[in-house]
Protein backbone atom coordinates (compact mmCIF):
# COMPACT_ATOMS: atom_id res chain seq x y z
CA UNK A 1 0.00 0.00 0.00
CA UNK A 2 2.53 2.07 0.64
CA UNK A 3 1.29 4.49 3.04
CA UNK A 4 3.45 5.41 5.74
CA UNK A 5 3.37 8.87 5.15
CA UNK A 6 0.61 10.25 2.31
CA UNK A 7 -0.34 13.60 1.69
CA UNK A 8 -4.43 13.82 1.40
CA UNK A 9 -5.02 17.01 -0.30
CA UNK A 10 -2.44 18.62 0.94
CA UNK A 11 -4.54 19.00 3.92
CA UNK A 12 -3.14 15.96 6.31
CA UNK A 13 -0.06 13.80 6.69
CA UNK A 14 -0.91 9.94 8.03
CA UNK A 15 1.81 8.64 10.18
CA UNK A 16 0.99 4.72 10.62
CA UNK A 17 3.78 2.91 11.49
CA UNK A 18 4.24 -0.55 13.53
CA UNK A 19 7.61 -2.08 15.20
CA UNK A 20 8.57 -4.32 17.59
CA UNK A 21 11.67 -4.41 19.30
CA UNK A 22 12.30 -6.52 22.43
CA UNK A 23 9.95 -5.09 25.23
CA UNK A 24 9.51 -2.02 23.17
CA UNK A 25 6.38 -1.94 20.63
CA UNK A 26 5.21 1.07 18.43
CA UNK A 27 2.21 1.51 17.38
CA UNK A 28 1.36 4.63 16.18
CA UNK A 29 -1.84 5.65 13.76
CA UNK A 30 -2.58 9.28 13.59
CA UNK A 31 -3.19 12.25 11.39
CA UNK A 32 -1.30 15.44 11.13
CA UNK A 33 -1.69 18.95 9.64
CA UNK A 34 -0.10 19.06 6.28
CA UNK A 35 0.90 22.72 7.69
CA UNK A 36 2.74 24.07 10.68
CA UNK A 37 5.13 22.86 13.49
CA UNK A 38 3.46 19.69 15.49
CA UNK A 39 4.78 19.25 18.71
CA UNK A 40 6.09 15.38 19.35
CA UNK A 41 6.13 14.98 23.06
CA UNK A 42 6.98 12.87 25.60
CA UNK A 43 9.41 11.41 28.26
CA UNK A 44 13.01 9.20 27.04
CA UNK A 45 12.28 5.96 25.76
CA UNK A 46 8.53 6.96 25.18
CA UNK A 47 9.35 6.42 20.92
CA UNK A 48 9.41 9.86 20.33
CA UNK A 49 13.23 9.10 18.23
CA UNK A 50 12.34 5.57 17.32
CA UNK A 51 8.67 7.17 15.45
CA UNK A 52 10.57 9.72 13.32
CA UNK A 53 13.17 6.97 12.51
CA UNK A 54 10.51 5.34 10.82
CA UNK A 55 8.92 8.01 8.79
CA UNK A 56 12.14 8.69 7.80
CA UNK A 57 12.90 4.92 6.56
CA UNK A 58 15.84 4.78 9.05
CA UNK A 59 14.61 1.77 10.50
CA UNK A 60 15.74 -1.34 8.81
CA UNK A 61 12.61 -4.19 7.68
CA UNK A 62 9.65 -2.35 9.65
CA UNK A 63 8.37 -0.24 6.75
CA UNK A 64 5.53 -0.46 4.37
CA UNK A 65 6.76 2.21 1.75
CA UNK A 66 8.63 0.42 -0.30
CA UNK A 67 10.68 3.42 -1.14
CA UNK A 68 14.45 3.53 0.03
CA UNK A 69 15.22 6.63 2.19
CA UNK A 70 17.03 9.02 -0.62
CA UNK A 71 13.43 8.87 -2.79
CA UNK A 72 11.23 10.21 0.57
CA UNK A 73 11.89 13.22 0.37
CA UNK A 74 11.56 13.65 4.20
CA UNK A 75 14.22 16.05 5.61
CA UNK A 76 15.95 15.23 9.13
CA UNK A 77 17.80 17.01 11.59
CA UNK A 78 19.45 15.55 14.56
CA UNK A 79 20.10 15.96 17.78
CA UNK A 80 24.01 16.31 17.02
CA UNK A 81 24.24 18.78 13.98
CA UNK A 82 25.51 15.80 11.43
CA UNK A 83 27.84 18.14 8.79
CA UNK A 84 29.87 16.95 6.50
CA UNK A 85 33.13 18.10 7.71
CA UNK A 86 35.25 17.43 4.69
CA UNK A 87 33.17 20.51 2.84
CA UNK A 88 33.05 23.92 3.91
CA UNK A 89 29.31 24.92 4.83
CA UNK A 90 28.32 26.42 1.03
CA UNK A 91 29.09 22.97 -0.26
CA UNK A 92 27.26 21.33 2.98
CA UNK A 93 24.03 23.35 2.25
CA UNK A 94 24.48 22.43 -1.32
CA UNK A 95 24.61 18.63 -0.95
CA UNK A 96 21.08 18.37 -0.92
CA UNK A 97 19.79 20.38 -3.20
CA UNK A 98 22.17 18.92 -5.74
CA UNK A 99 20.49 15.96 -5.07
CA UNK A 100 17.18 17.36 -5.37
CA UNK A 101 15.01 16.72 -8.22
CA UNK A 102 13.04 20.04 -7.95
CA UNK A 103 13.51 22.70 -5.61
CA UNK A 104 11.14 25.32 -4.01
CA UNK A 105 12.96 27.22 -1.62
CA UNK A 106 14.96 30.22 -2.41
CA UNK A 107 18.84 29.50 -1.16
CA UNK A 108 19.55 33.29 -0.70
CA UNK A 109 16.26 33.20 1.82
CA UNK A 110 17.33 30.30 3.42
CA UNK A 111 20.71 31.82 4.50
CA UNK A 112 19.35 35.13 5.00
CA UNK A 113 16.70 33.50 7.11
CA UNK A 114 19.45 31.50 8.84
CA UNK A 115 21.77 34.06 9.22
CA UNK A 116 24.51 32.04 7.30
CA UNK A 117 25.71 34.67 5.22
CA UNK A 118 29.36 35.04 7.34
CA UNK A 119 29.91 31.35 7.48
CA UNK A 120 29.53 29.98 4.30
CA UNK A 121 32.95 29.33 3.51
CA UNK A 122 33.92 27.99 7.12
CA UNK A 123 34.30 24.44 7.77
CA UNK A 124 32.01 22.81 10.11
CA UNK A 125 34.66 22.05 12.70
CA UNK A 126 35.01 26.07 13.13
CA UNK A 127 31.49 26.64 14.25
CA UNK A 128 29.88 26.61 17.26
CA UNK A 129 26.56 24.18 18.15
CA UNK A 130 23.99 26.63 17.64
CA UNK A 131 26.04 27.82 14.02
CA UNK A 132 26.24 23.96 12.91
CA UNK A 133 22.83 23.36 13.67
CA UNK A 134 21.39 26.38 11.74
CA UNK A 135 23.70 25.21 8.83
CA UNK A 136 21.66 21.59 9.33
CA UNK A 137 18.57 22.74 9.16
CA UNK A 138 19.79 25.21 6.11
CA UNK A 139 20.61 22.23 4.16
CA UNK A 140 17.24 20.27 4.84
CA UNK A 141 15.06 22.89 3.95
CA UNK A 142 16.84 23.66 0.66
CA UNK A 143 15.53 20.14 -0.41
CA UNK A 144 11.99 21.35 -0.55
CA UNK A 145 11.04 18.60 1.82
CA UNK A 146 7.20 17.06 1.68
CA UNK A 147 8.26 16.93 5.91
CA UNK A 148 10.77 18.28 8.13
CA UNK A 149 11.46 15.86 11.15
CA UNK A 150 13.91 18.03 14.04
CA UNK A 151 14.63 15.42 16.84
CA UNK A 152 15.43 17.34 20.01
CA UNK A 153 17.67 20.17 17.37
CA UNK A 154 18.19 22.50 20.79
CA UNK A 155 19.27 19.14 23.21
CA UNK A 156 23.10 19.38 22.52
CA UNK A 157 22.57 23.33 22.79
CA UNK A 158 23.67 24.98 26.53
CA UNK A 159 20.55 27.95 27.50
CA UNK A 160 22.93 30.60 25.80
CA UNK A 161 22.59 28.91 22.34
CA UNK A 162 19.19 27.72 22.81
CA UNK A 163 18.06 31.04 23.33
CA UNK A 164 19.85 31.97 20.29
CA UNK A 165 18.65 29.25 17.65
CA UNK A 166 14.66 29.62 18.64
CA UNK A 167 14.56 32.80 17.11
CA UNK A 168 15.35 31.22 14.08
CA UNK A 169 13.04 28.58 14.28
CA UNK A 170 10.04 30.92 15.30
CA UNK A 171 11.02 32.64 11.50
CA UNK A 172 11.13 29.14 10.02
CA UNK A 173 7.77 28.76 11.56
CA UNK A 174 6.34 32.22 10.53
CA UNK A 175 8.05 32.39 6.99
CA UNK A 176 8.49 28.57 5.50
CA UNK A 177 4.80 26.50 4.52
CA UNK A 178 6.80 22.86 5.23
CA UNK A 179 5.19 21.18 7.45
CA UNK A 180 7.72 19.78 10.41
CA UNK A 181 7.25 17.27 13.45
CA UNK A 182 9.21 18.47 16.56
CA UNK A 183 10.38 16.51 18.74
CA UNK A 184 10.92 17.86 22.53
CA UNK A 185 10.68 16.57 26.09
CA UNK A 186 10.14 20.36 26.87
CA UNK A 187 7.15 21.83 27.31
CA UNK A 188 7.99 24.68 27.32
CA UNK A 189 9.67 24.63 23.72
CA UNK A 190 6.78 22.69 22.57
CA UNK A 191 4.42 25.29 23.49
CA UNK A 192 6.52 27.98 22.08
CA UNK A 193 7.02 26.78 18.56
CA UNK A 194 4.10 24.71 17.64
CA UNK A 195 0.42 24.38 16.31
CA UNK A 196 -0.39 20.99 16.59
CA UNK A 197 0.72 18.84 19.65
CA UNK A 198 1.19 14.79 19.47
CA UNK A 199 1.75 13.35 22.95
CA UNK A 200 3.75 9.96 22.90
CA UNK A 201 3.93 7.27 25.65
CA UNK A 202 5.34 3.78 25.62
CA UNK A 203 5.00 3.57 21.86
CA UNK A 204 1.43 5.19 21.77
CA UNK A 205 -0.15 8.19 20.61
CA UNK A 206 -2.19 9.60 23.66
CA UNK A 207 -3.66 12.38 22.20
CA UNK A 208 -3.36 14.38 19.30
CA UNK A 209 -5.18 17.53 17.91
CA UNK A 210 -4.41 21.81 18.43
CA UNK A 211 -2.09 23.18 20.88
CA UNK A 212 -4.34 25.08 22.81
CA UNK A 213 -7.05 22.18 23.28
CA UNK A 214 -4.90 19.64 24.04
CA UNK A 215 -3.44 21.54 26.83
CA UNK A 216 -6.22 22.90 28.19
CA UNK A 217 -7.13 18.72 28.94
CA UNK A 218 -7.39 18.24 32.17
CA UNK A 219 -7.72 13.89 31.60
CA UNK A 220 -3.55 13.58 30.64
CA UNK A 221 -1.20 12.23 33.03
CA UNK A 222 1.73 13.29 31.03
CA UNK A 223 0.58 17.16 31.29
CA UNK A 224 -0.22 17.03 34.82
CA UNK A 225 2.35 18.73 37.80
CA UNK A 226 4.48 21.20 36.53
CA UNK A 227 4.38 20.17 32.39
CA UNK A 228 0.54 21.32 32.96
CA UNK A 229 -0.12 24.86 31.91
CA UNK A 230 -1.99 26.46 28.93
CA UNK A 231 -1.13 28.72 26.16
CA UNK A 232 -2.55 32.42 25.26
CA UNK A 233 -1.72 34.85 21.95
CA UNK A 234 -1.89 38.42 23.02
CA UNK A 235 -0.82 41.12 20.87
CA UNK A 236 0.99 44.28 22.50
CA UNK A 237 -1.24 47.39 23.93
CA UNK A 238 1.26 49.70 26.02
CA UNK A 239 4.69 50.14 26.64
CA UNK A 240 5.48 51.09 30.96
CA UNK A 241 8.62 52.30 30.41
CA UNK A 242 8.93 53.36 34.35
CA UNK A 243 9.00 49.79 35.18
CA UNK A 244 9.77 48.09 31.56
CA UNK A 245 6.10 46.21 30.99
CA UNK A 246 4.40 45.64 28.38
CA UNK A 247 0.34 45.03 28.44
CA UNK A 248 -0.46 42.14 26.15
CA UNK A 249 -4.17 42.24 25.18
CA UNK A 250 -6.15 38.82 24.68
CA UNK A 251 -10.25 38.30 24.24
CA UNK A 252 -9.72 37.59 28.47
CA UNK A 253 -8.50 40.66 29.53
CA UNK A 254 -4.81 42.35 29.44
CA UNK A 255 -1.77 40.74 31.13
CA UNK A 256 0.87 42.76 31.54
CA UNK A 257 4.71 41.20 31.42
CA UNK A 258 8.47 42.49 31.74
CA UNK A 259 9.95 43.89 28.55
CA UNK A 260 9.40 45.43 25.41
CA UNK A 261 6.94 44.29 22.79
CA UNK A 262 6.09 46.73 19.90
CA UNK A 263 2.89 46.70 18.78
CA UNK A 264 3.35 45.98 15.41
CA UNK A 265 4.65 42.03 16.52
CA UNK A 266 1.33 40.50 15.09
CA UNK A 267 1.04 38.70 18.13
CA UNK A 268 2.91 37.51 21.25
CA UNK A 269 2.59 33.25 22.53
CA UNK A 270 2.10 33.27 26.24
CA UNK A 271 2.99 30.34 28.02
CA UNK A 272 1.10 30.29 32.03
CA UNK A 273 1.92 27.27 33.58
CA UNK A 274 -0.66 25.61 35.86
CA UNK A 275 1.48 26.03 39.16
CA UNK A 276 1.94 29.90 38.51
CA UNK A 277 -1.77 30.14 38.51
CA UNK A 278 -4.02 30.78 42.02
CA UNK A 279 -7.50 30.94 42.67
CA UNK A 280 -9.45 33.85 45.06
CA UNK A 281 -12.94 33.84 45.10
CA UNK A 282 -12.82 37.37 45.18
CA UNK A 283 -10.63 40.60 43.17
CA UNK A 284 -8.11 40.42 45.48
CA UNK A 285 -6.91 44.04 45.78
CA UNK A 286 -3.40 43.93 48.22
CA UNK A 287 -1.66 41.92 46.42
CA UNK A 288 2.11 41.67 44.74
CA UNK A 289 0.05 39.57 41.79
CA UNK A 290 0.27 41.67 38.60
CA UNK A 291 -1.63 40.22 36.52
CA UNK A 292 -5.50 39.17 38.23
CA UNK A 293 -8.15 37.92 35.53
CA UNK A 294 -11.81 37.25 35.75
CA UNK A 295 -12.29 33.57 35.33
CA UNK A 296 -15.05 30.78 34.90
CA UNK A 297 -14.58 27.65 36.66
CA UNK A 298 -14.68 25.18 33.80
CA UNK A 299 -13.86 21.66 35.04
CA UNK A 300 -12.10 20.90 38.13
CA UNK A 301 -10.20 17.49 37.61
CA UNK A 302 -7.93 15.56 40.68
CA UNK A 303 -4.70 14.49 39.29
CA UNK A 304 -3.15 12.84 42.62
CA UNK A 305 -4.07 12.44 46.14
CA UNK A 306 -3.07 16.09 47.04
CA UNK A 307 -3.87 18.30 43.34
CA UNK A 308 -6.26 19.06 41.61
CA UNK A 309 -6.37 20.75 38.18
CA UNK A 310 -8.88 23.40 37.55
CA UNK A 311 -9.69 24.75 33.87
CA UNK A 312 -10.54 28.36 33.72
CA UNK A 313 -12.38 29.72 30.87
CA UNK A 314 -11.25 33.37 30.41
CA UNK A 315 -12.37 35.20 27.64
CA UNK A 316 -12.83 32.94 24.53
CA UNK A 317 -8.77 31.42 26.10
CA UNK A 318 -7.89 28.55 28.76
CA UNK A 319 -5.89 28.94 31.97
CA UNK A 320 -4.96 26.00 33.91
CA UNK A 321 -4.56 26.41 37.67
CA UNK A 322 -2.61 23.86 39.74
CA UNK A 323 -4.27 23.70 43.39
CA UNK A 324 -4.46 21.42 46.16
CA UNK A 325 -7.99 18.62 46.76
CA UNK A 326 -8.42 20.48 49.72
CA UNK A 327 -8.25 23.93 48.32
CA UNK A 328 -10.67 22.96 45.63
CA UNK A 329 -13.11 21.39 48.71
CA UNK A 330 -12.63 24.62 50.88
CA UNK A 331 -13.88 26.83 48.59
CA UNK A 332 -16.09 24.58 47.29
CA UNK A 333 -15.05 25.25 43.82
CA UNK A 334 -17.14 23.84 40.96
CA UNK A 335 -17.96 24.22 37.15
CA UNK A 336 -19.96 27.45 36.68
CA UNK A 337 -18.60 29.39 39.57
CA UNK A 338 -17.15 32.90 38.34
CA UNK A 339 -13.73 33.40 40.40
CA UNK A 340 -10.35 35.18 39.84
CA UNK A 341 -6.84 33.85 38.19
CA UNK A 342 -3.88 35.32 39.96
CA UNK A 343 -0.99 34.94 37.33
CA UNK A 344 2.12 34.78 39.10
CA UNK A 345 4.24 34.15 36.09
CA UNK A 346 4.38 34.29 32.56
CA UNK A 347 6.32 33.01 29.57
CA UNK A 348 6.55 35.18 26.63
CA UNK A 349 7.84 33.81 23.40
CA UNK A 350 10.25 36.59 22.02
CA UNK B 1 72.42 1.96 -10.20
CA UNK B 2 75.75 -0.53 -10.20
CA UNK B 3 76.46 -2.18 -7.38
CA UNK B 4 79.94 -2.52 -5.57
CA UNK B 5 80.02 -6.02 -7.90
CA UNK B 6 79.05 -4.66 -11.31
CA UNK B 7 75.86 -6.28 -11.02
CA UNK B 8 72.77 -4.16 -11.19
CA UNK B 9 70.57 -3.85 -7.91
CA UNK B 10 68.22 -1.40 -10.15
CA UNK B 11 65.96 -4.22 -11.46
CA UNK B 12 64.96 -6.16 -8.52
CA UNK B 13 64.49 -2.89 -6.90
CA UNK B 14 62.13 -1.64 -9.63
CA UNK B 15 60.82 -4.99 -9.84
CA UNK B 16 60.17 -4.98 -6.15
CA UNK B 17 58.07 -0.98 -6.73
CA UNK B 18 56.28 -1.96 -9.20
CA UNK B 19 55.20 -5.02 -7.98
CA UNK B 20 54.08 -3.06 -4.44
CA UNK B 21 52.32 -0.35 -6.36
CA UNK B 22 50.38 -3.07 -8.75
CA UNK B 23 49.12 -5.29 -5.51
CA UNK B 24 48.10 -1.69 -3.53
CA UNK B 25 46.00 -0.68 -6.49
CA UNK B 26 44.24 -3.87 -6.59
CA UNK B 27 44.42 -3.85 -2.60
CA UNK B 28 42.24 -0.75 -2.34
CA UNK B 29 40.01 -1.71 -5.33
CA UNK B 30 39.03 -4.89 -3.68
CA UNK B 31 39.73 -4.14 -0.13
CA UNK B 32 37.57 -1.39 0.04
CA UNK B 33 34.52 -3.37 -0.41
CA UNK B 34 35.10 -6.18 1.60
CA UNK B 35 35.97 -3.78 4.47
CA UNK B 36 32.86 -1.75 3.96
CA UNK B 37 30.99 -5.28 4.37
CA UNK B 38 32.79 -5.65 7.47
CA UNK B 39 32.14 -2.51 9.10
CA UNK B 40 28.47 -2.53 8.42
CA UNK B 41 27.63 -6.01 9.26
CA UNK B 42 26.39 -7.79 11.91
CA UNK B 43 25.92 -10.96 10.00
CA UNK B 44 27.10 -14.34 12.20
CA UNK B 45 29.67 -14.84 9.09
CA UNK B 46 31.18 -11.45 10.31
CA UNK B 47 34.14 -13.25 12.85
CA UNK B 48 34.40 -16.03 9.80
CA UNK B 49 35.88 -13.48 7.22
CA UNK B 50 37.87 -11.34 9.86
CA UNK B 51 39.73 -14.52 10.52
CA UNK B 52 40.54 -15.29 6.62
CA UNK B 53 41.56 -11.92 6.14
CA UNK B 54 43.68 -11.23 9.18
CA UNK B 55 45.52 -15.09 8.23
CA UNK B 56 48.34 -13.97 6.96
CA UNK B 57 49.29 -12.24 9.51
CA UNK B 58 50.01 -14.99 11.16
CA UNK B 59 50.57 -17.95 8.78
CA UNK B 60 54.40 -18.58 8.43
CA UNK B 61 54.63 -17.25 4.58
CA UNK B 62 55.81 -20.83 3.34
CA UNK B 63 52.53 -22.03 4.56
CA UNK B 64 51.01 -18.91 2.38
CA UNK B 65 53.04 -19.75 -0.37
CA UNK B 66 52.71 -23.72 -0.60
CA UNK B 67 49.03 -23.42 -0.49
CA UNK B 68 48.86 -20.50 -3.37
CA UNK B 69 51.76 -22.46 -5.28
CA UNK B 70 49.33 -25.41 -5.63
CA UNK B 71 46.44 -22.81 -6.30
CA UNK B 72 48.18 -20.93 -8.64
CA UNK B 73 50.08 -23.84 -10.81
CA UNK B 74 48.74 -24.68 -14.01
CA UNK B 75 46.34 -27.42 -12.64
CA UNK B 76 45.23 -25.15 -9.94
CA UNK B 77 41.95 -23.69 -9.56
CA UNK B 78 43.23 -20.24 -11.03
CA UNK B 79 46.24 -21.39 -12.77
CA UNK B 80 44.50 -23.69 -14.78
CA UNK B 81 41.89 -21.14 -16.06
CA UNK B 82 45.13 -18.23 -16.22
CA UNK B 83 46.70 -21.26 -18.71
CA UNK B 84 43.48 -21.47 -20.62
CA UNK B 85 43.12 -17.60 -20.79
CA UNK B 86 46.71 -16.48 -21.73
CA UNK B 87 48.59 -19.81 -22.56
CA UNK B 88 51.36 -19.53 -19.70
CA UNK B 89 51.67 -20.42 -16.03
CA UNK B 90 50.84 -18.21 -13.23
CA UNK B 91 53.52 -19.29 -11.22
CA UNK B 92 56.83 -18.07 -11.58
CA UNK B 93 55.77 -15.10 -13.13
CA UNK B 94 54.98 -11.26 -12.33
CA UNK B 95 51.13 -11.39 -12.66
CA UNK B 96 51.40 -14.56 -10.46
CA UNK B 97 53.44 -12.94 -7.80
CA UNK B 98 50.94 -9.76 -7.82
CA UNK B 99 48.38 -12.33 -7.00
CA UNK B 100 49.94 -14.13 -4.14
CA UNK B 101 50.81 -10.68 -2.92
CA UNK B 102 47.50 -9.46 -2.86
CA UNK B 103 46.38 -12.42 -0.21
CA UNK B 104 49.50 -11.96 1.45
CA UNK B 105 49.20 -8.32 2.10
CA UNK B 106 45.32 -8.16 2.36
CA UNK B 107 45.22 -7.42 6.00
CA UNK B 108 46.97 -4.77 5.84
CA UNK B 109 44.99 -2.38 3.42
CA UNK B 110 41.47 -3.80 5.13
CA UNK B 111 42.05 -3.08 8.73
CA UNK B 112 43.51 0.33 8.45
CA UNK B 113 39.93 1.02 6.15
CA UNK B 114 37.62 -1.27 8.00
CA UNK B 115 38.81 0.85 11.09
CA UNK B 116 38.37 4.20 9.19
CA UNK B 117 34.68 2.97 8.44
CA UNK B 118 34.24 1.62 11.37
CA UNK B 119 34.56 4.83 13.05
CA UNK B 120 32.01 7.30 10.95
CA UNK B 121 29.23 8.26 12.99
CA UNK B 122 26.47 5.93 11.77
CA UNK B 123 24.06 9.07 11.56
CA UNK B 124 26.11 11.25 9.26
CA UNK B 125 25.35 8.80 6.79
CA UNK B 126 21.73 8.20 7.62
CA UNK B 127 21.66 12.37 7.21
CA UNK B 128 23.44 12.15 3.82
CA UNK B 129 20.57 9.64 3.06
CA UNK B 130 17.84 11.71 4.08
CA UNK B 131 19.22 14.64 2.24
CA UNK B 132 18.77 12.46 -1.13
CA UNK B 133 21.88 10.29 -1.71
CA UNK B 134 21.77 6.52 -2.59
CA UNK B 135 24.03 4.48 -0.17
CA UNK B 136 26.27 4.22 -2.97
CA UNK B 137 26.51 8.15 -3.32
CA UNK B 138 26.71 8.74 0.09
CA UNK B 139 29.69 6.03 -0.04
CA UNK B 140 31.66 7.88 -2.19
CA UNK B 141 30.84 11.56 -1.11
CA UNK B 142 30.73 11.21 2.20
CA UNK B 143 32.27 7.47 3.75
CA UNK B 144 35.68 7.98 1.30
CA UNK B 145 36.54 11.06 1.84
CA UNK B 146 35.40 11.27 5.41
CA UNK B 147 38.03 8.32 5.54
CA UNK B 148 40.99 9.62 3.92
CA UNK B 149 43.11 8.57 6.49
CA UNK B 150 42.46 5.14 6.62
CA UNK B 151 43.14 4.76 2.52
CA UNK B 152 46.68 6.74 3.14
CA UNK B 153 47.27 4.05 6.31
CA UNK B 154 45.66 1.49 3.80
CA UNK B 155 47.96 2.00 0.92
CA UNK B 156 51.04 2.20 3.07
CA UNK B 157 50.95 -0.64 5.03
CA UNK B 158 49.96 -2.72 1.89
CA UNK B 159 52.74 -1.07 -0.24
CA UNK B 160 55.86 -1.08 2.17
CA UNK B 161 54.62 -4.81 3.24
CA UNK B 162 54.33 -6.05 -0.10
CA UNK B 163 58.09 -4.44 -0.70
CA UNK B 164 59.09 -6.53 2.18
CA UNK B 165 57.32 -9.69 1.48
CA UNK B 166 60.08 -12.79 0.74
CA UNK B 167 58.86 -16.28 1.52
CA UNK B 168 55.46 -16.30 -0.27
CA UNK B 169 57.77 -14.77 -3.05
CA UNK B 170 60.25 -17.46 -2.72
CA UNK B 171 57.63 -20.33 -3.25
CA UNK B 172 55.29 -18.58 -5.63
CA UNK B 173 57.32 -16.91 -7.63
CA UNK B 174 61.14 -18.45 -7.67
CA UNK B 175 63.99 -16.09 -8.96
CA UNK B 176 63.92 -15.02 -12.05
CA UNK B 177 65.72 -12.04 -13.02
CA UNK B 178 63.17 -9.30 -14.09
CA UNK B 179 60.07 -11.27 -13.45
CA UNK B 180 60.40 -12.54 -9.80
CA UNK B 181 63.54 -11.49 -8.64
CA UNK B 182 62.24 -8.82 -6.12
CA UNK B 183 64.87 -6.85 -3.86
CA UNK B 184 64.49 -9.48 -0.64
CA UNK B 185 65.04 -12.60 -2.96
CA UNK B 186 68.03 -10.46 -4.56
CA UNK B 187 69.49 -9.81 -1.08
CA UNK B 188 68.88 -13.40 -0.15
CA UNK B 189 71.04 -14.08 -3.40
CA UNK B 190 73.75 -11.74 -2.42
CA UNK B 191 74.13 -12.98 1.17
CA UNK B 192 74.33 -16.87 -0.34
CA UNK B 193 76.99 -15.85 -2.63
CA UNK B 194 78.63 -13.60 0.14
CA UNK B 195 78.03 -10.94 -1.89
CA UNK B 196 77.43 -8.53 1.42
CA UNK B 197 78.19 -5.58 -0.31
CA UNK B 198 75.32 -5.82 -2.87
CA UNK B 199 73.38 -6.94 0.56
CA UNK B 200 73.87 -3.92 2.46
CA UNK B 201 73.16 -1.08 -0.15
CA UNK B 202 69.81 -3.25 -0.84
CA UNK B 203 69.28 -3.60 2.96
CA UNK B 204 70.23 -0.38 3.75
CA UNK B 205 67.96 1.14 1.22
CA UNK B 206 64.69 -0.96 2.48
CA UNK B 207 65.69 -0.10 5.93
CA UNK B 208 65.66 3.60 5.04
CA UNK B 209 62.39 3.21 3.06
CA UNK B 210 60.23 1.37 6.00
CA UNK B 211 61.82 4.26 7.98
CA UNK B 212 61.02 7.26 6.12
CA UNK B 213 57.74 6.07 5.37
CA UNK B 214 56.25 4.68 8.94
CA UNK B 215 58.09 7.63 10.35
CA UNK B 216 55.84 9.93 7.49
CA UNK B 217 52.68 8.21 8.26
CA UNK B 218 52.61 8.67 12.13
CA UNK B 219 53.73 12.16 11.37
CA UNK B 220 50.69 13.03 9.54
CA UNK B 221 48.43 10.80 11.80
CA UNK B 222 49.73 13.34 14.69
CA UNK B 223 48.64 16.16 12.66
CA UNK B 224 45.31 15.17 12.19
CA UNK B 225 44.65 13.90 15.32
CA UNK B 226 45.54 17.10 16.80
CA UNK B 227 44.14 19.38 14.68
Amino acid sequence: MGQDINLFLDASIALKHALRRGDFELDVDVQIPATGITGLFGDSGSGKTTLLRCIAGLETGMSHDPRPVHKRGIGYVFQEPQLFPHLDVRRNIEYGLRRSPSTRVDQGQVVELLGLGGLLDRKPDGLSGGEAQRVAIASVLLRSPRLVLMDEPLASLDQRRKEELLPYLDRLHDELSVPIIYVSHSIDEVSRLCDHLLLIDEGKIVASGELHEVLSRLDLPMLSGSNAGSVIDASPQRYDSVYNLTELGFSGGVLAVPGRYEARERSVRLRIAAQDVSICLSRPNATTILNVLAAEIDDVQPVGPSSALVRLAVGSEYLLALITRRSVARLDLKKGDQVFAQVKSVTVRH
Amino acid sequence: MESLSGTSILAPLLLSAQLALVTTIVLIVIGTPIAWWLSQTDSRFKPVAQAIVAMPIVLPPTVLGFYLLILLGPNGAIGGWWVQLTGNALTFSFAGLVIASCFYSLPFAVQPLQNAFESLPRQTLEFAWTQGASKLDAFFSVAVPMSVRGFVGAAVLSFAHTLGEFGVVLMVGGNIPGETRVISIAIYDSVETLNYGDAHQMSLLLLGFAFVVLFGMFVVNRRWSLR
